[in-house]
C-alpha cells in the first residue's frame, strides 16, 4: 500500500492545530471586551478622552501660583430628549493654579413629570483633564427633579499646580442625560 | 494513528460521492464536502452579492446624478450606502477569496481536499442566511441599517432605526463563517502539503491566504465582540458606548478599527497572491524576489495591528497619538512598495503576452498603486482633517477595493476558468469586459478625488451645485461599470456551456501543481500526494 505509506508522511495532527486556533478565537473575543477596561485605564493615565475624576478629591493645600492665570469656561448641553433647562450661572472665570473656586449651575425640570438627570463632565483639551480637580460636584450624584422644580447645583474645584504652561484655557462641558428608570438605588 | 483517522474521516465524508458518484440536483450542493463544489458555491454566491451590492450602488449613483432629491429619501439613501458597503465587503470580496482558497489551495499544495470538509460545507451554507437577514431588513417596517457600514455608536445604538439586532446577528453569522473558513485554511496549509513542499516552497498565493487566515482568526472575534456590545447597549441597558452610563462613544471607534484596519488587508493580501501568480506566468519569468514577497506580506499583516487610529485623526487625539499612527501608517508603504517593485521587476525584460488575466493584473498594479498613493495622502494627519469624510476617501477605498481586490478576482477567475470548466472562454467577449470595465471604473472613481478635495462630503444624498458636472460623469461611469459586469456573467455562462477544449495547461508560462491535472479538474485530485521534486523541473 504505497498510497498509505505516502499519506503517513503528511502526519496531520489536525485536532491539535484546531484546538490552538479555537483558543485564539476565544482569546481575541475576550480581548475585544478587555479593551473596555484597558481603554479606561489608558485614558485615566493619559487623560486622552477628557474624562475628569469621578470621585471627590481632597483639596491639596500646596499654595497658590499667583504668577499664572488659567481661564476656565463652562458649557452645558442637553442630551436628546431631556426637557430641562440647564446652564452655568457664570460662563467663565479666571483662576490661579492651586486656588479653590466655587461655581453654581442652574437646572430646572420643564416637563410635566419627574425626571432623574445625570450630568457627565468632559474637559477640553483632553490633556488638561488630569489637572482639573473636583472637590465637590453635582455630577458625582444623580439629580432627581420633580416637574417644574428648579435647583442650584454647586461645583467646587481647583486647577492643579502642575498644569502644563501651554494650557491657558480649559473648557468644562457638562452633558445632561435623562436616566429615569435606569438610576442605581 | 491520526493519519488513519483523518483518512477515514475524509473517506467517510466523501462516502457517497466516491468514484464520482455525485448526488444529483440541489442535494449535491447542500451536502457537498468537496472543496471544488464549495469553491464554486462561494464564487457564485459572491458574484450574486456583487450584483446585489452593485444594484444598490446604481440607485445611489442615480440619486447623485443631479443635485437635489429626486429618487430616494435621505434615510433610505443612508440605508443604501450602509448595505452597499456591508454587502461588498462581507458578501462579495471576502467570499470570493474564500472561493479561490477552496478551489485552488488543495490543488496547489497537492492535497486531496481541505482538511475539514464538513466544516467547510457548514461555513458556506450559513452565509446565505446572514445576508438574507441583512437584506430582509429592507422589507421591514424599520428599514435596513442606516448608520454606515462602520456602524458608529451612538448612530447604531441610541439613534438606530430598530435594525440593529438584525444587523448584529447577520454580522455574527458572517463572522462565524469567516472564522471557520480561516481555521480550515490554516489547518489545510499546515498539515496537508505534499511531501517536499516546505513553507518557503509554497506558491505565494498559498502564503497570502495563510497570512490572511491568521488575520481573520485574530480580528473577526473582535468584530463579534464589538457588535455584541452594540447589541447589549441597544437592548439590554449596558453602557459600553453610552456616556450617560459612564461609557465612551470614541471607544467604539477604537475597538471597531482595531478590527477594521486588519480587515482591509484581509481584502487585499489574497489579491497580492493572485497577481503574484499571474504576472510570472505571462511574463514567462520566475517571480522576482519570492522571499521578500513573503516577508513583505507578513510585515504588512503585523503592521496592520498598530495603525487603526489613522481612521480617527479628527476625534481629538493628542498630538503624540496622531504622530505615532501617522508614521506607522506610512511605514506600511515600504513593504507595499517592495511588492509593487517586485511585480514590475518580474515583468521587466520578460516575454510578455497580454491575455485577459494579465491585462487585469497589470491594471491592478497601476490602479492599486494610485489607491495606495491616495492612502498615503490620507495618512498625513494635517491634511487628513481636510480629506476626512469627503469623496476623496470614497475614491481612495474604491481604488484599492474595486480596481485592487475586484480586478484581482477577475484576473484570477480568467486565469483559472479553463481549469474550472474545461473550456476556453470567449476572447472577444472577455476583452470587451476588460476594456469597458477599465474605462468606466476610472470615469467612475477618478473624478471623486477632485470632488473630495473640493469638499464634497460622503454619505449625503444631495450636494452643492458646483459639484453637479463631476457627479454626472461619475454616475455615467457608474452605470457603465455596472453594466460591464454583466458581460462577465455572459463570459462565464458561455464558458461553462461549451467552447474550445482547454488543455491541462492553457498558459504556457504557468507554474504550479494545479496545471498537472486535467482540465476540467477531476472531482478528486491528488488522492496520492505528488512529488514536489518531480514537478519543479517542468
Amino acid at each position: 500500500m504505497s498510497e498509505e505509506a505516502e499519506q503517513k508522511t503528511i502526519k496531520p495532527n489536525n485536532s491539535k492545530v484546531i484546538k490552538k486556533l479555537v483558543l485564539v478565537v476565544f482569546a481575541m473575543f475576550g480581548f475585544g471586551f478587555a479593551l473596555v477596561p484597558l481603554y479606561d485605564v489608558f485614558c485615566d493615565i493619559t487623560g486622552l478622552n477628557g474624562k475628569t475624576n469621578d470621585v471627590a478629591v481632597v483639596y491639596a493645600d500646596d499654595g497658590i501660583d499667583t504668577s499664572r492665570t488659567v481661564k476656565v469656561q463652562f458649557i452645558t448641553r442637553m442630551a436628546k430628549g431631556i426637557p430641562w433647562q440647564f446652564e452655568p450661572v457664570v460662563n467663565e472665570i479666571s483662576v490661579h493654579p492651586g486656588e479653590m473656586k466655587f461655581v453654581d449651575f442652574y437646572a430646572k425640570n420643564l416637563s410635566q413629570h419627574d425626571i432623574v438627570g445625570q450630568a457627565v463632565p468632559s474637559v477640553s483639551p483632553g490633556l488638561a483633564a488630569g489637572y482639573f480637580q473636583k472637590i465637590e460636584c453635582f455630577c458625582f450624584t444623580q439629580q432627581p427633579l420633580k416637574s417644574g422644580e428648579e435647583v442650584k447645583m454647586g461645583l467646587q474645584f481647583y486647577v492643579d499646580l502642575e498644569i502644563p504652561k501651554e494650557i491657558n484655557t480649559l473648557t468644562l462641558s457638562y452633558t445632561l442625560y435623562d436616566i429615569s428608570g435606569k438610576e442605581n438605588s | 494513528m491520526t493519519t488513519n483517522t483523518l483518512n477515514e474521516s475524509l473517506d467517510d465524508a466523501h462516502n457517497d460521492d466516491h468514484h464520482d458518484h455525485k448526488m444529483t440536483g440541489i442535494k449535491r450542493w447542500l451536502y457537498t464536502t468537496n472543496h471544488k463544489d464549495i469553491g464554486t458555491l462561494y464564487l457564485w454566491f459572491s458574484f450574486i452579492m456583487l450584483l446585489t451590492g452593485g444594484a444598490l450602488a446604481m440607485v445611489i449613483r442615480a440619486e447623485l446624478f443631479q443635485p437635489g432629491l429626486q429618487i430616494v429619501e435621505p434615510d433610505f439613501f443612508n440605508q443604501l450606502t450602509t448595505v452597499h458597503g456591508l454587502i461588498m465587503v462581507f458578501g462579495a470580496i471576502m467570499p470570493a477569496f474564500t472561493g479561490f482558497a477552496n478551489w485552488m489551495l488543495p490543488m496547489m499544495i497537492g492535497a486531496p481536499d481541505m482538511a475539514l470538509p464538513r466544516m467547510n460545507n457548514w461555513s458556506f451554507w450559513i452565509l446565505p442566511f446572514a445576508f438574507a437577514i441583512l437584506l430582509g431588513s429592507f422589507f421591514m417596517e424599520s428599514g435596513a441599517p442606516n448608520f454606515g457600514w462602520t456602524f458608529y455608536a451612538p448612530l447604531s445604538t441610541t439613534y438606530s432605526n430598530g435594525s440593529t439586532a438584525f444587523f448584529v446577528f447577520a454580522v455574527h453569522i458572517m463572522g462565524v463563517s469567516s472564522i471557520m473558513g480561516a481555521i480550515n485554511i490554516v489547518v489545510t496549509i499546515m498539515n496537508l502539503r505534499a511531501p517536499g513542499m516546505t513553507y518557503m516552497k509554497m506558491p505565494l498565493f498559498v502564503w497570502t491566504f495563510f497570512i490572511t487566515a491568521y488575520l481573520l482568526i485574530a480580528v473577526m472575534p473582535v468584530l463579534a465582540g464589538v457588535v455584541t456590545m452594540l447589541l447589549t447597549d441597544t437592548y439590554f441597558g449596558t453602557s459600553f458606548f453610552d456616556a450617560a452610563g459612564g461609557g465612551d462613544p470614541v471607544m467604539f471607534q477604537h475597538i471597531f478599527w482595531f478590527f477594521g484596519h486588519p480587515e482591509v488587508y484581509i481584502m487585499i493580501l489574497p489579491a497580492f497572491g493572485i497577481v503574484s501568480t499571474i504576472i510570472p506566468a505571462f511574463a514567462r519569468k520566475k517571480l522576482f524576489g519570492y522571499s521578500s514577497m513573503v516577508y513583505a506580506t507578513a510585515s504588512i499583516a503585523l503592521l496592520s495591528f498598530i495603525v487603526w487610529a489613522h481612521h480617527m485623526f479628527t476625534t481629538g487625539m493628542p498630538l503624540f497619538g496622531e504622530l505615532f499612527f501617522m508614521y506607522c501608517t506610512m511605514l506600511i508603504a515600504v513593504p507595499t512598495g517592495v511588492k509593487v517593485f517586485n511585480w514590475v521587476a518580474t515583468m521587466w525584460r520578460g516575454s510578455m503576452t497580454f491575455e485577459i488575466p494579465m491585462l487585469f493584473s497589470i491594471a491592478f498594479v497601476i490602479l492599486f498603486t494610485i489607491g495606495g498613493f491616495s492612502g498615503l495622502m490620507l495618512a498625513l494627519t494635517p491634511v487628513d482633517f481636510q480629506y476626512h469624510d469627503t469623496y476623496f476617501v470614497v475614491a481612495h477605498f474604491h481604488y484599492v477595493l474595486v480596481t485592487g481586490s475586484l480586478f484581482s478576482i477577475y484576473a484570477g477567475a480568467y486565469y483559472w476558468l479553463p481549469k474550472w470548466t474545461g473550456h476556453m472562454y470567449s476572447d472577444a467577449l472577455s476583452k470587451w469586459h476588460f476594456w469597458c470595465s477599465l474605462i468606466s471604473v476610472n470615469l467612475l472613481f477618478f473624478p471623486m478625488h477632485f470632488l473630495g478635495l473640493a469638499g464634497m462630503p460622503r454619505r449625503i444624498p444631495d450636494y452643492a451645485l458646483q459639484f453637479a458636472d463631476f457627479n454626472k460623469w461619475v454616475s455615467i461611469g457608474g452605470f457603465a461599470f455596472g453594466l460591464s459586469q454583466l458581460i462577465f456573467l455572459a463570459v462565464v455562462i458561455k464558458c461553462i456551456r461549451g467552447g474550445e477544449k482547454a488543455p491541462a495547461k492553457p498558459w504556457d508560462g504557468a507554474e504550479g501543481l494545479e496545471w498537472t491535472v486535467a482540465s476540467p479538474a477531476p472531482y478528486h485530485t491528488f488522492s496520492t500526494p505528488p512529488h514536489i521534486e518531480d514537478i519543479k523541473g517542468q
